[in-house]
């Protein structure tokens, strides 16, 4: 090496140095954004949109697929004719896209109006513990949201002020649709089996059992993403939990614990399906897509899945269709079913415009809205059981989706609970199913990651 | 040194004016990589979730993932497909070269192009692919019906033992064809007198090629190595798009803990500590593959 190659090597070293130094005296991350303006609600609110004026609202949202996309296109042209003073600046991406860029969007001076933000505590709770959300309450009993919304519902979209406990305090936003995980069955395989739709669990189990002897795929599943098992076990433990024991748990409150009898035997039941051969072979090595396009094939005579597969599995399977929610321990047992909302619609605290930001929201969710919802194939989160559909596997899910949220019978998602749940509770189920681990240890490994974090919460 | 400078400066412009010249390309260099790689630096002393504000928390964040169990056991499973993405393709890529530069097959643009088409084609793209190969339906298990080893066949990536080695063989059969060409370029540069006189000398071979070609292309070796370590320790998008870290923890690696911190749990400063973290590994390990590849020319 020569003097004058060593001096140019050592030049960008030193820059390195320098720009690191720079970076390191530069303020804490987080604190060049001004401090949110207060996150109260406006004392008095406006409802009368046609009278607030020109505004332009910016409206994010992963409405793109298919029906969906329909549906939020019929409405927004609908909303423009009727509010032609609001102007409507429609941002929309797929949920992934939505997911990653929110958080960064809402941390910026000039967030979009009204957002889709996810439900969960590292999405919508940790955008209400830094004051990036409006509280709605104020709207809600101006519009009367909460008489025509059930609580089982609301609560989805509910937090305390400072972001900490979920599942209740003030409303952060209002959703569309709804979804309840349940099961999936194919009519021309039960009768083949010579079985009727299972009134009771018991009935359920023992169903499942003459299929594997006739020879078919009795529980269809495909565990590769790690996240549908989750969707399994909750159905299975609503039958032999609590369902205010499965709320606490789900939303991360203190007092619950994972390592109850009823939930080893919630495990255990799940367990013993791997050992009797009722669950697709190679489950934890199929993915999800593949094993419901199987479903839809004639290959697995349930399947427990959310009521997001309708459209596509009626389009296989015609009126072969059927769904049903989870039965219950006895037929007249009230529903429990794991279930939950599309994402919510939220006001962002710092938009300029809430009172029109809130009239768009209660516009998309009106009573014309959900016959909207309906008419592009959706399932209307309220009023469900007033909506017109063919008889048919549509039918079946808005009954199904009436009668649970009639009678409160929603149970959240398992991997509310805390934000590191849906990693823990996926890896420690595939564990579960691939007999890697014992119930007690699957529920051991539960309670640690559930107790630490209500503990420090 | 006054006398040094008169008698040994180039003729031509002042040196420095050289800076000058410089200055556009290390302001774009500083804007797009050093300043971020500085903040980046700077997040991981901080506990930060990406919304309010940080807060200070020095080395904490490092001495968590020195702690972390399930972190220092996805570093272990990118040191595994290390074996897979360097390792086996350049062992395999040392005798398709070998072969090939000295068969003199007929069509030989078309093999270079067939073994090389792995890394045209988006990484993503792959995984899905290989996915359905080796679902329980797939390619895989059907082939292995077909010869009679149904007792073989299995859901491959939702097999605890077998995961982590199926998604290591995926990175072997892209790495394949770009260690494979990369040497292919190195062995035709090599004159063919070496190889005559090595003839002559009586070398069969395999003697041949240990005691001409290997020591030829040792340069290409050390870029292929580079290119292929890297790789592997970075890996993300094939475990996020086929196994998503599982069966259980099995096959995590640090990228997609990056990632999924930052994005998924909102952990933006254990994130930032963990991406640096990798950057410094990366950098040893490349280090240290060009000091021997340097040492041994010199």
């Amino acid at each position: 090496m020569t003097p004058s190659t060593r001096r140019t090597g050592r030049t960008p070293a030193i820059a390195l140095l320098a720009a690191a130094a720079l970076a390191l005296t530069a303020c804490a991350p987080g604190s060049s954004a001004p401090p949110a303006p207060g996150s109260q609600a406006p004392s008095a609110v406006r409802t009368d949109a046609a009278a607030l004026g020109d505004v332009t609202l910016t409206v994010w949202d992963q409405e793109v697929r298919g029906g969906q996309a329909a549906q939020m296109k019929q409405l927004n042209d609908a909303f423009q004719a009727k509010y032609p003073n609001i102007k409507l600046n429609r941002v929309s991406r797929s949920f992934d896209d939505l997911n990653t860029t929110l958080r960064l969007a809402l941390s910026g001076n000039e967030p979009p109006d009204v957002v889709e933000a996810n439900n969960g505590r590292s999405s919508m709770g940790a955008f209400v513990k830094a004051g990036q959300l409006l509280p709605l309450d104020a709207y809600a009993d101006a519009y009367g949201w909460k008489q025509r919304y059930p609580e089982s519902v609301l609560r989805y979209s509910r937090y305390s002020a400072d972001g900490k406990s979920f599942g209740e305090g003030n409303l952060y936003g209002l959703p569309q649709v709804g979804e309840v995980v349940g099961v999936f069955y194919n009519k021309a395989k039960l009768t083949k089996l010579g079985l009727q739709p299972p009134k009771t669990w018991a009935d359920f189990e023992t169903a499942l059992g003459t299929a594997k002897t006739a020879g078919e795929v009795p529980l269809q599943l495909g565990n590769l993403d790690k996240w549908p098992a989750i969707h399994v076990f909750g159905t299975v433990q609503g039958r032999h939990v609590p369902a205010e024991q499965i709320s606490a748990l789900a939303f991360g409150r203190k007092g619950a614990s994972w390592t109850t009898p009823e939930n080893t035997a919630a495990a255990e039941q799940l367990v013993g399906w791997v050992g009797k051969g009722y669950f697709a072979k190679g489950f934890n090595g199929q993915g999800y897509d593949p094993s419901w396009q199987a479903f839809g094939k004639g290959e697995g005579v349930f399947l427990i899945a959310g009521t997001w597969l309708l459209a596509d599995l009626e389009k296989a399977l015609g009126d072969d269709l059927g769904f049903m929610l989870p039965p219950g321990v006895s037929a007249d047992a009230a529903p429990v079913a794991t279930g939950g909302t599309g994402l919510p619609f939220a006001i962002t605290a710092k938009s300029p415009h809430p009172d029109a930001a809130a009239a768009y929201v209660n516009f998309i969710t009106s009573a014309d809205a959900m016959k909207v919802l309906t008419s592009t194939g959706n399932l209307p989160v309220a009023e469900t059981g007033e909506q017109s559909v063919q008889a048919g596997p549509q039918q079946d899910v808005f009954t199904a989706f009436g009668t649970v949220t009639g009678k409160d019978g929603l149970v959240p998602y398992l991997d509310y609970a805390t934000p590191t749940f849906a990693d823990t509770l996926g890896a420690a189920l595939q564990d579960l199913l691939a007999e890697k681990a014992t119930p007690q240890e699957f529920l051991a490994t539960l309670e640690k990651d559930y107790k630490t974090f209500t503990e420090s919460n | 040194m006054a006398g040094r400078r008169a008698a040994g400066r180039p003729p031509g412009e002042p040196r420095r004016v050289a800076y000058l010249y410089l200055l556009p390309a290390f302001v774009i260099y500083a804007a797009f990589l050093l300043f971020p790689i500085g903040r980046a630096v700077q997040f991981s002393l901080y506990d930060w979730d990406g919304l309010s504000v940080g807060r200070w928390a020095g080395l904490d964040n490092y001495a968590a993932i020195l702690a972390d169990e399930g972190l220092r056991a996805a570093f272990g499973h990118a040191l595994v497909l290390v074996v897979f993405y360097a390792l086996i393709p350049l062992a395999v890529g040392l005798a398709l070269a070998a072969v090939l530069n000295h068969a003199k097959v007929r069509g030989l643009g078309f093999f270079r192009t067939v073994v090389f088409l792995p890394q045209v084609v988006a990484m993503v793209v792959v995984a899905v692919a290989w996915r359905r190969v080796y679902a329980p339906d797939g390619t895989l298990n059907a082939l292995l019906g077909a010869l009679g080893l149904d007792s073989l066949t299995r859901g491959w990536l939702g097999d605890y033992a077998f995961a982590l080695p199926a998604v290591g063989v995926v990175g072997t059969w892209v790495e394949t064809g770009l260690v494979t060409v990369l040497l292919l370029a190195g062995m035709s540069r090599v004159p063919p007198d070496l190889y005559e006189a090595a003839r002559l000398d009586g070398a069969g071979a395999v003697r041949e090629f240990f005691a001409v070609t290997l020591p030829s292309v040792r340069g290409e070796i050390a870029v292929a190595l580079t290119l292929t370590v890297i790789a592997a320790l970075r890996t993300f998008d094939l475990v996020y798009v086929t196994t998503r870290g599982g069966p259980g923890t099995s096959t995590t690696v640090p990228s997609y803990e990056v990632y999924h911190r930052a994005f998924g749990l909102g952990q933006v400063g254990s994130a930032a500590a963990v991406g640096v973290t990798l950057a410094l590994l990366i950098f040893v390990i490349s280090f240290g593959i060009n000091r021997f590849a340097d040492r041994g020319l010199t």
